[in-house]
């Protein structure tokens, strides 16, 4: 007889990484036969229901929730000694040695008072990240705002505080930023170099940083303004306050401004702000009817004078034909799966163009939306970073398991036809995708495709992961753009 | 662009992949807040005036000098009349007072002669014949019952740039006193000789130092004693010495007869606290400068009436957030013990709302042990309370702490967003009426003051968002 147990905690808290550990390792006691322990956010609740663990008190987003599913009752005392054991391990900070005795500081506010010259780093949860980031902003320092879901009229106040002030705010929903070397967040390790980059997207930053990487030509900075910041509400404060930081820097010989169709009047602005600066600014649009960014690398590439070169693949996803096996086959839809929100967006620009449309849970139009079973009758494009699908969950960079659940589903889909995926190396994330990966693709029967996202000084290594990827059978292709192509080639050669 | 640190909040494995390139991470130990505050801690924190406003509070907080004026009887400076009695704390009723605030005022009005024996007073206390009113609603503070009747002598203090003045009774020294609401015979007799010779002796000798130019810089004392080991609430010895040194000359020339300036210097020499009375009203006098600044999140006053705890933020004027006044923790004396404490009691957590008493215990090593703690909990507390507050005073600092200022202007977003509660030093009373001081220990404000502050503080932000201009 299997026992259940749900356990609230009200005011305990651990990051989303720190708790997906934790869950792993209690998944993994004897006697456990499912485990979960989060923040109680309305996303994990959901989840905790999908696994017949549902919590049936009021909560708060604030309490911590242990929840286990056991081989019976006997073991719950023992199971929660050694949740409690490993939550205790979990938050340990290491000694730093050096005041170990002093605790650590409590605010950003207080921290940077101890380190003068640092900027900050926050990524907690969305709807408290601006009282870290106002910390920064005040002491004047700069400050990345890796955390998503923080509201408009705060990202605004924060914006405005620090234009006053002449701080840099990247984000929020900032994922990548390289300064001066230093990658923050998912960010690729780059050679300096000429190019800076000022964007409104992290994975399409890291597109960028990969394929001018792998062209032999280095990065000075690059910094990210967050998904808004163009937005007619946020008026392009974070972007001209980054372009004038790289105007500044003398390393750099051309500014690409990396960003999402901006509003109108601000574009007006923006423009008249880059054509004031010494350094020359070229922009790269994301979005319908623009350059993908492939071809804005390539631009970039011919304006510094560097020959463009073949964009590398690895591997053979077969055509259908080949594989006489699965000609009893109907499947007829692609199925894009996606960590990288802007690599998902090109991607379905790209495949809309020659299917029609395309169904997705960050939708080209809004008619076009996925249901929350993210799935559908129809070309699915599925963005696993979607801010709705992180709230108290780790990003899917770091936590692939709601992305390989949905992989086994598609493979199992005898709809699916072909299926296309994103993996993004880097600091940050997972530090060996393509292990997980791996096996699930050798499990699928349809080809597929990988837009293998990363530079050759990756701590992942770059050309172990599409050599492992390739040898599961996998098409590895270092252009987002190039893979989405090759699937929609597969998709035409089975239809 | 080259970055020495990342300071990190959030994700460990951000700060771990900045450690990974040989940068240092400086982590955060982020959690979430006070239960309810997220949405007001978010309107507040993007109020434009905030910063500014903070910036202002505590600046002008800090530029405060308080110097001893004069010393007279409260009726002379406050126009209290027979009848009238101020209390420590947030406004109260008799109904509602504890013993040693009733006490307090039974032994007042036995002193005024309203009432031939305390047991007499209360029912005329019940029936509104005396009437109550908060020392800090008249530029007063009085530690623990701090009752002041009219003919009681106060001293006043000046800040010289503004004229503004604030004013404390005499302090009785320890056991069985008045503040800590006892009201026997010794009381009443050690409270007619201050008002029939301390009061006129110190008067005579404040007032001839000012006459002759000279001055008592209580502020400039306060910046020694803190270096002295005294942290000004619990610990008030190196002040009170340095008081006495100020002031001889001037005594012994005021023309005060030999053998009543001998009991005047014995009295004062031999009460420790003798300048917590001083350093009350001056460290009200600093914060009140940051009164009533639109915005401002800074804790203004801490008081308690032994019923309620209470506060006063500079962005929300005058209003009192209160919730129920905490049973002290620490050492008892005697056969005294936890069940013989009255709850909290007070203004003199003034003292710590300007950033000394708890807040400074690193600098008093040597009563650690009284309120119960170590040498390193000392350390971690003053470490703690940086933590909550908007800056560090430029002239108040701690030697053991490689001379940092104190921790100066509590922060009511930043004790909302820590959890981390104001420390405070105190002495316990009795809580049956007439006991007296039964030990000293370390309390906090109930946390629930602070989300209601914010609560306040976000609303008028909203207010001012919907009238300004767009």
């Amino acid at each position: 007889m299997t026992h259940t147990h749900v356990d609230v905690r009200p005011g305990a808290y651990a990051d989303s990484v720190t708790l997906l550990q934790v869950s792993r390792q209690v998944q993994q006691l004897p006697g456990v036969l499912a485990a979960q322990v989060a923040m109680a956010t309305p996303l994990n609740l959901d989840v905790l229901a999908g696994m017949g663990l549902p919590v049936d008190r009021e909560v708060s987003p604030n309490d911590l929730v242990v929840a286990v599913r056991l081989e019976s009752a006997d073991a719950v005392e023992e199971t929660l000694a050694q949740v409690d054991q490993l939550l205790v391990q979990a938050s340990r900070r290491p000694d730093t040695g050096t005041g170990g005795d002093i605790a650590p500081p409590r605010t950003t506010a207080a921290a940077l008072r101890r380190a003068p010259d640092a900027i900050a780093l926050v990524s907690v949860p969305g709807d408290l990240a601006v009282l870290e980031a106002m910390d920064a902003v005040e002491a004047g320092r700069d400050v990345m705002v890796f955390s998503d879901n923080m509201p408009l009229e705060q990202e605004v106040a924060l914006k405005r505080a620090a234009a006053e002030r002449g701080s840099l705010v990247m984000g929020p929903d900032c994922g990548t930023a390289v300064i001066g070397g230093l990658g923050l967040g998912f960010a690729n390790v780059v050679e300096p170099g000429p190019v800076g980059i000022v964007a409104a997207s992290g994975t399409g930053t890291q597109q960028l940083l990969a394929l001018l990487d792998h062209a032999g030509v280095g990065v000075a900075s690059a910094l990210g303004v967050g998904g808004r910041d163009l937005s007619a509400a946020v008026g392009g404060l974070s972007t001209r306050e980054a372009l004038r930081r790289l105007d500044d820097d003398p390393a750099v010989e051309l500014v690409v401004l990396l960003s999402k169709p901006p509003a109108p009047e601000v574009a007006a602005a923006i423009t008249a702000y880059a054509d004031s600066l010494d350094t020359p600014v070229t922009t790269a649009l994301l979005g319908p009817g623009a350059p993908d960014i492939t071809a804005s690398a390539e631009a970039v590439l011919t304006r510094l004078g560097v020959s463009v070169p073949e964009w590398p693949v690895h591997g053979i996803a077969h055509p259908a034909r080949h594989r006489p096996e699965l000609d009893d086959q109907t499947g007829r839809w692609l199925r894009g799966l996606f960590v990288g929100g802007t690599l998902c967006d090109e991607a379905m620009l790209i495949a809309s163009a020659a299917l029609g449309p395309v169904r997705s849970n960050i939708p080209l139009t809004p008619d076009q939306a996925l249901p929350a079973s993210l799935t559908a009758a129809a070309h699915t494009f599925v963005d696993f970073g979607d801010d709705a699908l992180t709230v108290g969950r780790a990003h899917p960079m770091i936590d692939p398991t709601l992305r390989l659940d949905h992989l086994a589903r598609a493979a199992h889909d005898p709809e699916t036809a072909v299926i296309l995926l994103d993996v993004v190396l880097g600091h940050g994330a997972e530090p060996d995708p393509a292990a997980a990966l791996a096996p699930a693709i050798q499990a699928v029967r349809q080809p597929v495709v990988v837009s293998l996202v990363g530079t050759a000084g990756d701590p992942q290594d770059l050309h172990r992961q599409a050599r492992t990827l390739a040898a599961a059978g996998a098409e590895v292709h270092l252009s987002n753009a190039g893979a989405t192509r090759r699937a929609l080639e597969l998709l035409g050669d089975r239809l | 662009m080259t970055i020495s640190t990342v300071v990190t909040s959030g994700i460990d494995l951000l700060a771990a992949a900045v450690e990974d390139q040989a940068v240092p991470a400086s982590r955060v130990d982020w959690r979430p807040p006070m239960p309810g505050t997220t949405a007001d801690l978010a309107v507040v924190a993007t109020d434009p005036l905030r910063a500014d406003a903070n910036r202002r509070a505590l600046a002008a907080f800090l530029g405060v000098n308080a110097q001893l004026v004069d010393v007279a009887p409260a009726a002379d400076l406050l126009g209290l009349e027979r009848g009238q009695f101020l209390h420590a704390g947030p406004p109260i009723t008799w109904e509602r007072a504890s013993g040693p605030l009733r006490g307090g005022l039974m032994a007042a009005a036995a002193f005024e002669g309203l009432v031939d024996d305390p047991e007499e007073a209360p029912p005329l206390f019940e029936s509104g014949s005396f009437t109550l009113d908060p020392c800090h609603h008249h530029g007063a503070v009085g530690p623990m019952a701090g009752v002041v009747s009219p003919s009681m002598w106060m001293f006043v203090l000046e800040d010289a740039a503004s004229g503004r003045r604030t004013f404390c009774s005499l302090n009785e020294g320890l056991g069985k006193v008045l503040r800590y609401g006892a009201y026997d015979d010794s009381v009443l007799t050690r409270l007619r000789w201050m008002r029939d010779v301390l009061g006129p002796a110190l008067q005579r000798a404040v007032r001839g130092l000012r006459d002759s130019g000279g001055q008592v810089d209580v502020t400039g004392i306060l910046t020694q004693m803190l270096q002295m080991g005294d942290e000004a609430h619990n610990r008030n010895r190196a002040g009170t010495l340095m008081l006495l040194r100020d002031l001889s000359p001037a005594l012994a020339t005021s023309g005060v007869g030999s053998a009543d300036l001998a009991e005047v210097f014995r009295f004062v020499g031999g009460n420790d606290h003798f300048f917590l009375n001083l350093a009350m009203p001056a460290c009200k006098l600093a914060l009140d400068a940051a009164r009533n600044i639109p915005g401002s999140t800074m804790v203004v006053a801490m008081a308690r009436n032994g019923t309620d705890f209470g506060i006063q933020v500079s962005g929300t004027g005058d209003e009192w957030f209160t919730g129920p006044a905490q049973v002290p923790e620490g050492l008892y004396l005697g056969d005294y013990g936890p069940d013989d404490a009255n709850p909290d009691i007070g203004d003199s957590a003034i003292t710590e709302t300007a950033g000394i008493g708890g807040f400074a215990m690193a600098t008093a090593p040597a009563i650690v042990r009284l309120v119960g703690g170590s040498v390193p909990d000392a350390l971690a507390a003053t470490r703690r309370m940086h933590e909550i507050c908007l800056g560090e005073s430029p002239r108040w600092s701690i030697p053991v702490l490689e001379f940092q200022g104190v921790p100066s202007g509590i922060d009511v977003t930043r004790v909302c967003r820590t959890g981390i509660l104001p420390q405070i030093n105190t002495g316990m009373a009795g809580k049956v009426a007439g006991t007296g001081q039964v030990g000293a220990g370390l309390v906090n404000p109930p946390a629930e003051v602070f989300p209601a502050a914010l609560a306040r503080l976000a609303r008028l932000t909203r207010e001012r968002a919907a009238t300004a201009p767009a």
